[in-house]
C-alpha cells in the first residue's frame, strides 16, 4: 500500500483545515509572543530614559529603509497570487510567485546586513543599541529562516508535488511567511518611525 | 496480549504499527506512549536527584552554625534545586502524562505531530544533561532558581555558572513550547467522532488551558534569559542602568512567565484530581461546565498577577492594587473547582484507594496553600514576608503540595495502564500517610520560621535567633518525606514484575484510555469509538466502534484505519469527521535535530565557534530533511 509509505500523507478537503495548517498558526503565535515581549522591553526602556535614542545617537534614517519595507511587504503579494495559482493546478505560476517573493525577500535581507554594517554605534553602547540591532537581527534572522524554507517549497514545486489538491506546504510556508511580513509593519513602526516621535 | 486477539484484524495491525527493533527503535520512535513514558521516567530522576540536594540543604539547616556545606555550594543547591524542580520535573512530568494520555482519553491513534512529540522529549533529555553538567564540573549555577539581575551580570557573577542557567532554561523551553503546540491541535483536531467540545474529559480541558498558558508566556522566559545571556556573552546593555538599561525590566520579563507557570503546573494537576475524585466516588463530576469554565478562566486571569511578586520593587502603588485584586479573584475559579470536588464526594460512596488518598491529601494541602496565597497577595502581609521562609512554605504547599501529591496520585491511577500491572494498594497507603504527615512537619514550621523573621536562601543562622527547634522539626520532616516518596519508586519498581495484572479497567472508570488493553496496543484502538457522552464507558456499552466507510473522511475510522497507520482527524465542536492522517514512520530526524541544538547551546556555553557552527550546521541540515520529509503533499 502507497499510503503507508508516505509519513503524514494529510488528505485534504478544500473546506477543512487541517493539523499542519494550525500548528503554524500556533507556533506564529508564540513568534508573535517573543517580538511582543522583546518591543514591551523597547518601550519599558524608553519610558523610564531621559533622552531616546540614549547616548546622542541619531534616530534610525528612514530613506532607504522605507523603500526596503516596500519591498518586503509586497513579496507577500506574488506569495497571494502563487496560493490562489496552485489551487487552480497552475504550477508554473506557483514557480514564478514563489521566486519572486524569494527575491524580494533576498533584497530585504541584503539590505539589513549593509546597514548593520554601516551602523554608527554598536550593540554594547547602551540599552537603545542593545535593543535595536536585537530587534532588528532577530526579524532578520526570521527572514532568512523563512528564505531556506523558501528554497525547499521551491524545489518541491519544480519536481512536481504541488498541484490542485495537495499544496499544503505551500499554504503552510505562506502563513509563515506573512507573519514575518506583519511583524516588520509593527518592528518598523516601533524602532524606526516612532524613534523620530518626541 | 492474549484479549487482543478477541479483537478484529488484530494481528495483521501490528506489524503495521510497531517500532524498529533494538536500539534503533529506541532513538528513533515516535509512539506518543513511548515518548510519554519517557518523560515521566526522566522528569521522576531529576525528581529524586533534587530531592536529595533539598535533603542536603535541610542537613544544613538542621543546626545553627551547621557545617555540612559551605555558603557557595549552598547557593548552588537551592538553585539547583528550584531551576530542577520548576524546569525538569514538574513541566515535563506534566506533559509526559498528557502525551501519554490525551490521544488515549479523545480516542486517537497518536498526536497531531508524533515526530515533534519525540524532538520535544530529546530537547528535554538533552537540556537536562546539559544544566546536570554543571555540576560534574563544580559550577552549578548559583543566583537562585530565577537569577535577579544586577547578581547575575558577568561583573557580579564571573564564571560559566549562571550560563549554564540562562542557557539551559531557553533549551528546555523549546521543549515546552513544541509540546504545547502539540497538545493544542491534538485536542482540537484529533478528537474521536462525536466527543463534543463539553463532553471532553476535564484532564484534557487542564492541558487545553495548560498549553495556552505556556503559548503565550514561555517565549517571554526566553527573551529574559536570551537578553541576560546576551548581557552575559556579548556586552549587550539590556538590564545595565549604567548603561540606560533596566534591571527591573527583567524581574518583569520573568514574572510575565513566573506566574502562568504556577498554573501551568497547577491547572493538569487539578484536571488529574478531577478525572481522580469521580472514579472513586462512583459518581459524576459535580458542575462540570463550572469547572471547565474556572480553567479557562484561570488561563486568563494567570496572565494578570505577574506583578505581586515585585510588591516590593516600589512600583506605583495604583498598579500594585490592580494585580493585588487580580492576586485575590484567582482564587475564585479555583474555589469552584473546590467545591465541585466536595459537592462530588458529598453523595458520592467514597473507595480510599491510593490515587484517591492522594488527592484528598491533595486537597488539605492545597487548602492552607491557598488561604497563605491569599495572605501574600495583599500588599502589607506581603512586604513583611518576602524573601521569608513563610513564601518558602507558601510556595512548597502550592508546588509540593498541590501538584506533587496530584502527580503521585495519577502515578498511582493510570501507571496500571501503562506497564499492565497494579502497584500494591497498601504500600501505596503507607507511602501517602508518611508523605502526607511528614509534608506538614517539614513545611507547616517554615510558615513560623518566616513569621520569626528568617530569611530565605541563608545558609546557616545563629543559635540566639529562636529558630533552632523549628529548623530541627522542618529538617527531621524532609527526611521523612524523603523516605515516603522513596516507598512509591520501590513499589513502581516492585510492581513491573510482582504487580497484580490490572486488565483493561481496574478502577472501572469512565475515560477511554480505559477501554483498551493494558498496556495499550502500538495503535491504541483497533477501530476508534464513536462517543456519545461524557463518561463513554459508563453510558455506552457496549461501546460503539467506527466502521470504515468508503469517503475520505470515515476512511480512518474503522480496522481498515488502522491497517494503514491512519488516524482520524475531526473539527469543529462536535468533532466531526473531516479526513485521516497517516502517522509518520519512526524516525532519526527529531533526535538529529534535538542532537544539534545541543551542540550549539554547548557552543555557546563555551564560547567556542566551531562548535556553535557546527551544531548550526547539523540543526539546519535536520530541519531541511525535516522539512523535505513532511511529505503531506507528495503526490
Amino acid at each position: 500500500m502507497s499510503v503507508i509509505a508516505t509519513p503524514g500523507t494529510t488528505r485534504i478537503d478544500d473546506r477543512t483545515r487541517p493539523p499542519g495548517f494550525w500548528g503554524m498558526v500556533i507556533l506564529i503565535a508564540t513568534e508573535a509572543t517573543v517580538f511582543g515581549a522583546l518591543l514591551s522591553a523597547y518601550f519599558f526602556v524608553r519610558a523610564t530614559s531621559d533622552t531616546w535614542p540614549q547616548g546622542g545617537i541619531r534616530p534610525p534614517d528612514l530613506s532607504r529603509i522605507s523603500v526596503f519595507t516596500v519591498v518586503l511587504l509586497a513579496s507577500s503579494l506574488p506569495l497571494f497570487w502563487g496560493e490562489r495559482a496552485i489551487r487552480k493546478g497552475r504550477v508554473g505560476q506557483l514557480r514564478i510567485a514563489l521566486f519572486a517573493s524569494f527575491v524580494m525577500g533576498l533584497a530585504f535581507v541584503a539590505n539589513q546586513a549593509f546597514e548593520f554594517g554601516s551602523l554608527e554605534f554598536s550593540a554594547s553602547d547602551n540599552a537603545y543599541a542593545s535593543l535595536f540591532v536585537v530587534i532588528t537581527g532577530l526579524h532578520g534572522l526570521h527572514l532568512i529562516v523563512g528564505l531556506i524554507m523558501s528554497i525547499v517549497v521551491q524545489v518541491k514545486a519544480s519536481i512536481g508535488w504541488f498541484d490542485a489538491k495537495r499544496h499544503l506546504t505551500v499554504t503552510v510556508f505562506g502563513l509563515y511567511w506573512h507573519f514575518v511580513d506583519v511583524v516588520w509593519i509593527v518592528v518598523f513602526s516601533s524602532l524606526y518611525l516612532s524613534a523620530h516621535v518626541r | 496480549m492474549s484479549l487482543l486477539h478477541d479483537r478484529p484484524h488484530a494481528g495483521e495491525l501490528d506489524p503495521v504499527w510497531e517500532d524498529r527493533h533494538g536500539l534503533i527503535g529506541f532513538f528513533t520512535t515516535v509512539d506518543h506512549k513511548r515518548v510519554g513514558m519517557r518523560y515521566i521516567y526522566t522528569s521522576f530522576f531529576f525528581f529524586f536527584v533534587a530531592g536529595l540536594l533539598a535533603l542536603v540543604m535541610r542537613a544544613q539547616l538542621a543546626k545553627p552554625n551547621g557545617v555540612v556545606v559551605g555558603p557557595d555550594l549552598f547557593n548552588q543547591l537551592f538553585t539547583m534545586h528550584g531551576t530542577t524542580m520548576i524546569f525538569l520535573f514538574n513541566t515535563p512530568v506534566l506533559a509526559g502524562f498528557g502525551n501519554y494520555l490525551l490521544p488515549m482519553m479523545i480516542g486517537a491513534r497518536d498526536m497531531a505531530f508524533p515526530r515533534l512529540n519525540a524532538f520535544s522529549y530529546w530537547i528535554f533529555l538533552f537540556a537536562g544533561i546539559f544544566i546536570y553538567i554543571s555540576f560534574v564540573v563544580g559550577k552549578a549555577p548559583n543566583g537562585g532558581w530565577f537569577s535577579y539581575v544586577p547578581l547575575t551580570n558577568a561583573t557580579y557573577s564571573p564564571g560559566v555558572n549562571l550560563d549554564f542557567w540562562g542557557l539551559g532554561v531557553i533549551f528546555v523551553g523549546i521543549s515546552t513550547t513544541a509540546g504545547a503546540v502539540n497538545f493544542i491541535v491534538t485536542a482540537f483536531k484529533m478528537r474521536a467522532p462525536g466527543m463534543a467540545i463539553n463532553q471532553l474529559p476535564i484532564f484534557v480541558w487542564s492541558i487545553i488551558g495548560m498549553a495556552f498558558m505556556v503559548v503565550f508566556s514561555v517565549p517571554v522566559l526566553t527573551v529574559a534569559a536570551a537578553l541576560l545571556e546576551s548581557d552575559r556573552l556579548f556586552g549587550t546593555a539590556f538590564y545595565d542602568p549604567t548603561r540606560g538599561g533596566s534591571a527591573l525590566l527583567y524581574q518583569h520579563l520573568f514574572w510575565f512567565w513566573g506566574h502562568p507557570e504556577v498554573y501551568i503546573l497547577f491547572l493538569p494537576a487539578t484536571g488529574m484530581v478531577s478525572a481522580i475524585i469521580p472514579v472513586f466516588s462512583r459518581r459524576r463530576l459535580e458542575g462540570y461546565f463550572w469547572v471547565a469554565s474556572s480553567l479557562i478562566a484561570v488561563a486568563f486571569i494567570s496572565f494578570g498577577v505577574w506583578v505581586h511578586h515585585m510588591f516590593a520593587t516600589g512600583l506605583p502603588s495604583t498598579a500594585m492594587g490592580v494585580f493585588s485584586a487580580a492576586s485575590l479573584v484567582i482564587a475564585l475559579p479555583s474555589a469552584i473547582q473546590y467545591f465541585a470536588w466536595i459537592a462530588t464526594m458529598w453523595e458520592g460512596k467514597i473507595n480510599f484507594e491510593p490515587p484517591m488518598l492522594f488527592a484528598l491529601g491533595f486537597m488539605v494541602i492545597f487548602l492552607l496553600g491557598g488561604i497563605t496565597g491569599i495572605m501574600v497577595s495583599s500588599m502589607p502581609f506581603d512586604w513583611q514576608a518576602t524573601d521569608s521562609y513563610f513564601i518558602v512554605a507558601h510556595l512548597h504547599y502550592v508546588l509540593n503540595g498541590a501538584v506533587v501529591f496530584p502527580i503521585f496520585g495519577a502515578l498511582y491511577y493510570w501507571l496500571p495502564k501503562m506497564t499492565g500491572r497494579m502497584l500494591n494498594a497498601r504500600l501505596g497507603r503507607w507511602s501517602f500517610w508518611i508523605m502526607f504527615i511528614f509534608f506538614n512537619v517539614s513545611f507547616f514550621p517554615m510558615h513560623v520560621l518566616g513569621l520569626r523573621g528568617m530569611p530565605r536562601r541563608v545558609y546557616t543562622y545563629q543559635s540566639w535567633l529562636g529558630w533552632n527547634w523549628l529548623n530541627m522539626i522542618a529538617s527531621v520532616g524532609a527526611a521523612v518525606f524523603g523516605i515516603g516518596t522513596g516507598l512509591t519508586l520501590i513499589n513502581v519498581l516492585w510492581s513491573r514484575k510482582h504487580g497484580a495484572i490490572a486488565g483493561d479497567n481496574p478502577w472501572r472508570a469512565d475515560t477511554l484510555e480505559w477501554s483498551t488493553t493494558s498496556p495499550p496496543p502500538d495503535y491504541n484502538f483497533a477501530a476508534v469509538p464513536i462517543i456519545a457522552s461524557r463518561h463513554p464507558l459508563w453510558d455506552q456499552q457496549p461501546l460503539p466502534l467506527g466502521v470504515s466507510g468508503p469517503e475520505l473522511a470515515t476512511e480512518s475510522l474503522g480496522v481498515t484505519g488502522a491497517e494503514q497507520r491512519q488516524t482520524p482527524i475531526t473539527g469543529g465542536l462536535d468533532a466531526s469527521p473531516e479526513s485521516g492522517m497517516t502517522v509518520p514512520q519512526p524516525s532519526a530526524l527529531p533526535i538529529m535535530l534535538a542532537f544539534g541544538i545541543a551542540v550549539f547551546f554547548a557552543g555557546l556555553l563555551v564560547s567556542a565557534q566551531i562548535v556553535l557552527i557546527t551544531g548550526a550546521a547539523i540543526g539546519v541540515t535536520g530541519l531541511t530533511r525535516w522539512a523535505w520529509h513532511t511529505e503531506v503533499d507528495r503526490p
